[in-house]
Order: C-alpha cells, then sequence, then structure tokens
C-alpha cells in the first residue's frame, strides 16, 4: 500500500516538472528566440497570407510548377502518412509504372532514363518538402514551355534554392519545392 | 551513394565512440549514493521532490525494489489510462479530439510506460495537446528512468552491494540525466525548425489555390526525450520521416546521437562501478563490431534498391526511395533504421515496411538479438545476461564452476536467466502464429512480406522497441490487446528474474581469482560473447525469418 501511496506522490512530482516546468520553459525560450521556427516555418505572401511551410510540401499539379514526390495523401498536412507497400507488393509497381507513362506524357522531351527515381517514388512522410537536384533539372523543359521562363534562369532558380548537406557532411542535397515555385510564380 | 555519406556515418560513429566513456563516468557518479559533488550540486532540487514524492535515500531489500518497480509503473500505466480515455473533457484541446477506445488506451498506456512506444493511433488527430504533454510527455521520462535505475540496481547487485532505492533512482535519472539534456537538445531542435507552439494547425492557401491545414503543437520538447529515453513513439503519425519532426540533416544527426547516447554509455558506467574499465570496453566493442556489420549489409542493399522498379529503366542512383525522404536519402535513412533497432528506440525517419527485404531483416535482427546496444538500461540488463550465458558455456567447455566478477553462477541463477531467455521467442512466435491464422485481413501486404508483418510487430512489441511496419492494418481490438500484452510481459517478466539472478549473485562470498578463471577482459571472450548472441538468435528466429523477409528477397 505505502507503494502505491509514494507511486502516486512520485507521479504528481515528476509530472509537474517534466511536464509543466520543462514543456513551458522549452516554449518560453523557444518562442522568445526563434518565434519564426517554433510556430513551424510559415510563408507569408506580400499580402500577409499564409501560402504553406517552408517544411511542408504541397500539391502542384500544373504543368507550369515544379512536382514534388509522390503523395498518397495528396500533402494532406493535417496527417501523414504513406501507402507503405512492400518492395515485392505487385501495387507498387503499378504505380510506379502509372507516374513513369504520366512522365512521358507531359515530359515528352525527358527521356525516362533521366527521370530520377524519386518522382516516381511515396516519399516517407507523404510531406516531403524537397526534391532532389536532378528531379527539379529533368522538370525544366516542361516549366519553360508552360511558363515561358527560359531555361537557364530556371536553372538558376533551382540552383538557388537548393540547400546543401547540413555542415557539408550530413543528409543529402535537395531542392525546395515550394520556394521554388515562389519564385517561378513570381517570374511568370 | 557518395564518399561523403560513408563519411558522414563514420564521423557520427567516431563521436558516439568519443562519448561514451565520459557519459558512462559521469552515470557512474550519478547514481553514487555516497558525498560527492554531483550530490551537492542537485542534491537541494531532488530533496525537494522526494518531500512531495514521500522518498527516502536508503536501501531496499531486493524484492522490496522489484515491487516498488513493477507497482509504481502499474499505478502510473492506470493514470495515464484515464487520461487518455478522458481527454475529450480535458483542457487544452483546440482540435476537439474525442476520447480514447478502451482497448487503444489500454494499448498506448502500456506501450509508452513498456519504453515501445508502438503506436496504433496517429498523433495529429488521436490524441490532445493534453495527453500529449501530460500522459505520453510524463511515461517519456518515467519509463527509460526505470530502466536505468533497474540496470544501475543489476550492477550493484552483481558487485555484491544493496540494491538501493528504487524510487530515488528514478528521480535521480529524471534530474542527473534525461531532464538536463532534453531540454539542451530540445532548444537545439527548435534552433534547427522543430515546431513548439500551442497554437492549433494552420491554415494555408496552397499556390494552386486549395486550402492545406497544417498540424504542428509542442513538437521538440516532445521529440528530445523521445529519442534520449529510447522511446520513439512519434509526436507526428510518421515520427521523425514528418518534416516538423527531423527537418535536415542536422537535426537527425541529433537524433541518432541522442538515441545512443545513454545506452553506448553504460558498458563505461558498469566498468567503472565495478572497477573493471576493461571488461566494460571488451563489451563495447563487441556491441559496436555487430553494429557495424548491421550497418554495412543495411547500407548496401538499399542503395542496391528495389529490382523490380529499377528495371523500369528510371535513373536510379539515388537507391531505393519509396517510403524514403529526399533530405536524408539512402544513406542517413538506413542508418536510421539500424540506430534506432540497436538502441531500442523505435523511432523512424523511413517507412520500415517499405525497406528492401533484406534492409528489412537488419531491423528485425537488432530487435530479436536486443543486445546490440539495446534500450536506456534494459539493453544493457540483457548484454549482462548474455556475458554470464558466455561465461557459463565456456566454464562447461573447461569443467570448472563458471565465475562472473568472482561470483560463482550456479544452477538458481542459471534457470532464472534461462527462462528471461525462452520467454522472449515465446512472446514473439506464438503470438504471430495466432495472428496469422486469425487475423488475415489485417496484413497489408501480399506474399512472404505479410509475414514479416505480423513477426515484426510482436517481435518490436517484445523488444520494447515500438517501429512497426506501418500498413499492417493494427488498429482493432484483436492487434491492441494482443501486442499490450506481449509489450508489458515482454518488459517485467526479464526485470523481475534478472533483479533475483543480482540479489541471489549479490548474497554470494567472493572467489579469489586464480590462474585458472576464465577472464572476462580479453578480446577472447568478446569473442565467446559475440558468438553467444550470434547463436542463441539464430537458433531461435531462423525458421521465422526465412519464411519472411529472406523467402521475399528471394523471389523479388
Amino acid at each position: 500500500m505505502r507503494i502505491i501511496w509514494v507511486s502516486l506522490r512520485t507521479i504528481f512530482a515528476v509530472a509537474i516538472v517534466c511536464c509543466v516546468v520543462y514543456n513551458v520553459a522549452v516554449w518560453a525560450v523557444a518562442q522568445a528566440a526563434a518565434p519564426d521556427k517554433a510556430n513551424g516555418s510559415l510563408i507569408e505572401n506580400a499580402e500577409g497570407q499564409v501560402v504553406g511551410s517552408r517544411l511542408i510540401g504541397q500539391e502542384f499539379t500544373e504543368p507550369g510548377y515544379f512536382r514534388g514526390r509522390v503523395s498518397s495523401i495528396g500533402y494532406d498536412a493535417n496527417g501523414s502518412g504513406s501507402p507503405n507497400y512492400a518492395p515485392s507488393n505487385p501495387d507498387l509497381l503499378s504505380r510506379a509504372e502509372e507516374s513513369v507513362a504520366a512522365w512521358q506524357a507531359e515530359n515528352p522531351d525527358v527521356p525516362v532514363s533521366e527521370l530520377p527515381i524519386d518522382l516516381i517514388t511515396n516519399s516517407g512522410s507523404g510531406l516531403d518538402p524537397h526534391i532532389s537536384p536532378a528531379a527539379a533539372e529533368a522538370q525544366i523543359p516542361r516549366v519553360s514551355a508552360a511558363t515561358g521562363i527560359a531555361a537557364d534562369k530556371l536553372q538558376k532558380m533551382i540552383e538557388a534554392n537548393t540547400q546543401g548537406r547540413s555542415l557539408g557532411l550530413f543528409g543529402a542535397p535537395v531542392v525546395n519545392v515550394l520556394e521554388l515555385n515562389l519564385e517561378v510564380q513570381a517570374a511568370r | 551513394m557518395t564518399t561523403i555519406d560513408i563519411l558522414a556515418i563514420v564521423v557520427t560513429l567516431l563521436i558516439v565512440v568519443l562519448l561514451a566513456k565520459p557519459v558512462g563516468l559521469y552515470l557512474a557518479a550519478a547514481f553514487d549514493y555516497g558525498p560527492n559533488r554531483l550530490n551537492r550540486i542537485y542534491g537541494p532540487f531532488e530533496r525537494l521532490i522526494y518531500k512531495i514524492g514521500g522518498i527516502r535515500e536508503e536501501n531496499q531489500s531486493w524484492k522490496a525494489y522489484a515491487a516498488s518497480l513493477v507497482v509504481s509503473n502499474a499505478v502510473m500505466i492506470f493514470v495515464v489510462y484515464l487520461v487518455f480515455r478522458f481527454q475529450g473533457m480535458l483542457p487544452l484541446n483546440p482540435s476537439g479530439i474525442a476520447g480514447m477506445e478502451p482497448s487503444l488506451a489500454f494499448n498506448t498506456a502500456i506501450s509508452f510506460m513498456t519504453n515501445t512506444n508502438l503506436q496504433h493511433y496517429s498523433g495529429e488527430s488521436g490524441l490532445s495537446y493534453f495527453s500529449q504533454a501530460t500522459g505520453i510527455l510524463f511515461m517519456m521520462f518515467v519509463s527509460p528512468a526505470t530502466g536505468i535505475a533497474l540496470v544501475m540496481a543489476f550492477i550493484r547487485g552483481l558487485t555484491g552491494r544493496a540494491p538501493g532505492s528504487f524510487f530515488a533512482d528514478l528521480i535521480r535519472a529524471v534530474t542527473r540525466v534525461l531532464l538536463p539534456v532534453a531540454f539542451v537538445s530540445a532548444l537545439l531542435f527548435v534552433f534547427m525548425g522543430v515546431p513548439q507552439t500551442f497554437e492549433p494547425a494552420a491554415t494555408a492557401t496552397t499556390l494552386e489555390g486549395a486550402q492545406q491545414t497544417i498540424a504542428r503543437g509542442p513538437v521538440a520538447s516532445f521529440l528530445a526525450i523521445k529519442e534520449l529515453g529510447n522511446n520513439g513513439g512519434g509526436f507526428f503519425g510518421v515520427n521523425s520521416a514528418h518534416p516538423f519532426e527531423n527537418p535536415n540533416g542536422l537535426s537527425n544527426l541529433l537524433q541518432l546521437l541522442l538515441m545512443l547516447l545513454v545506452t553506448t554509455s553504460l558498458p563505461y558506467a558498469y566498468g567503472k562501478m565495478a572497477g573493471r574499465i576493461k571488461q566494460g570496453r571488451i563489451l563495447f566493442v563487441s556491441m559496436l563490431v555487430m553494429f557495424i556489420v548491421m550497418t554495412g549489409i543495411s547500407l548496401s542493399v538499399e542503395q542496391a534498391g528495389n529490382p523490380a522498379l529499377n528495371a523500369l529503366g528510371v535513373e536510379h542512383g539515388q537507391g531505393s526511395m519509396e517510403g524514403k525522404e529526399d533530405r536524408f536519402g539512402t544513406a542517413q535513412s538506413a542508418f536510421y533504421s539500424v540506430v534506432t533497432t540497436a538502441s531500442e528506440t523505435g523511432a523512424v525517419n523511413t517507412m520500415h515496411d517499405t525497406l528492401t527485404p533484406l534492409g528489412g531483416l537488419i531491423p528485425l535482427a537488432n530487435m530479436m538479438l536486443n543486445t546490440v546496444f539495446g534500450g536506456a538500461g534494459v539493453g544493457f540488463l540483457n548484454v549482462l545476461m548474455y556475458a554470464i550465458i558466455a561465461v557459463f558455456l565456456s566454464g562447461l567447455m573447461v569443467g570448472r564452476t563458471p565465475e562472473f566478477l568472482g561470483r560463482k553462477i550456479e544452477g538458481k541463477e542459471m534457470k532464472l536467466i534461462a527462462v528471461t531467455l525462452l520467454v522472449q521467442p515465446f512472446l514473439i512466435l506464438v503470438p504471430t502464429a495466432i495472428a496469422l491464422a486469425t487475423n488475415p485481413e489485417t496484413i497489408s501486404n501480399p506474399g512472404f512480406h505479410g509475414l514479416t508483418q505480423a513477426l515484426y510487430e510482436f517481435t518490436s512489441s517484445a523488444a520494447n522497441n515500438g517501429s512497426g511496419f506501418e500498413g499492417l492494418g493494427d488498429a482493432t481490438t484483436f492487434w491492441n490487446v494482443s501486442t499490450g500484452i506481449v509489450m508489458f510481459l515482454g518488459r517485467y517478466i526479464s526485470m523481475v528474474t534478472l533483479l533475483a539472478v543480482a540479489g541471489s549473485l549479490a548474497a554470494k562470498k567472493t572467489v579469489p581469482e586464480s590462474s585458472g578463471t576464465f577472464r572476462t577482459d580479453t578480446a577472447m571472450f568478446g569473442a565467446v560473447f559475440v558468438g553467444v548472441v550470434l547463436i542463441v538468435g539464430a537458433l531461435t528466429f531462423f525458421p521465422a525469418v526465412v519464411l519472411g523477409p529472406v523467402a521475399e528477397y528471394l523471389t523479388l
């Protein structure tokens, strides 16, 4: 019985320290020191309207925008998820075949051998805000034709929106699709 | 995969190795009841908590220590169960989330208390901010603290000392290890881009004019203790694959280091406490060797990719990208899957269900062996258990009574260890068979992979890891109840039996070492230790592994 009583009192003490003090302390410092990041790295346009988050991908379907990864949840950021297809799952293969066929229809100038695999695979989160630099470059001819922006200008935009590895070492180099498309939108 | 990718992993491991010894020595000092500098620093704050908790810092009996552990954990499970059930009526619920269904609340409360963090709900829609910030966060502190307390008591027993006080150890683990490190890392995570807000979800109008609701919350404080405590449960449904829960390569590095911090330093803490630094180092190196082999296999198979997709003729130099995030690439994703299962954390930055067959076998093997570092506290407990088995087998081979730290290993200890050893495969294989026979409709992937899905779920539960092959339709009463029971038994049976071993050894007289004593601080012993781990693991799980991932690999 004494153990139960000590347990309940310990729960109370630890809950105050770990749930209230710790949580609120982190929150207070975060909101004071880095409010932008602490609130989700939201991006506003010139009118002050929130157009998305720097860290959350969004759906792009128009030919004049760069596309992101495949997302089974349609970039619904109120949730997150992927279809969890095993490598041996026939549904995975048929979905990838559809993506390749769609690519050929929309990008007749770029052969399938130059289509990077990250454009036909579902990201882990369904919200991946990035694509590989090669995946962005492969879309230049289509975006250029649809928007009238010169190819070399698009190439420069891609380079400007490419993040290298952290500390030059950790992770992989990527292009932020939303930030890239914001520049495309402004330029067309 | 480039040279830079490999270099990044080598640098990460170097940091881990450099941190292990100083952190280990710190741990040894932090749990020393005698007067020392740390006690003067933390003492006043801890005495306040002791006063509220009614805790006395005095040695308990072995039975009282075990009883305190199990009863306090059971009380915590019950309290948090109530929070989940009634979250709809509790404060801090801006999104209006309803109370949790009973079997799911049962599963979730056990899952977080047992350091498993298997999640059959999705964080964005299943839990209010109140539940996340009290129930889940609370358990993320006390669960690893329980594991650390336990291993400290076990080491004290091996060296012939009294077990200490469970509640005092629990509080020390929180105040001296978890809280300070978590606080600093949480702030670092914020500066890397992880949100820490109590505002409700944001609404955005996308470039194409659609409305996008963006879930957020107090993620950073949650993330830090999730990794440091080897908890692994995600704030968001997809865990650390979510860009808010792991925004870049740097946040990924910090997560890897936090997962390994406590568990890799325990061999050194043990070495210090037992006065056998060299033996601690041998155990550390043995585990590191297994870890590096696992990492090498995982990297090469994930880089090779999925032959079925590569055959489409696309550019596949990136490796297998299904279920992975671009900012991590194949190398950091595969490496994370090895670290999270070696440390029994269960956080994921890639979907394990989508790993290539052999890439998925590595996490499974880590969890089955449960000794390639292992979770906070309990992992090293398993390691010491295998070390005792190694000594026992060596003793049998040369015909001498085996000794460990100068204490004779006899029938009573070996019976307790044999029970501990047999419980784990029983908890994994029997429920897997039952699930496949009775609930085949919950398996989402066809063929051999389907068997692996069920096998992975119970392996993860029994090893208190918590990662999953998430395609599994596991939000049903059957899966909630069955994995709940497996997690509970997987955690507490071995805790009690191994405490009994420690108690029994502590009561023995030491025998002086002689030239005939089998030395436990040599490379020879390290090799025997690794051999025992691999042989016991292979004999137990080989058939199941052949039917699952190996068969899938051969037919792909």
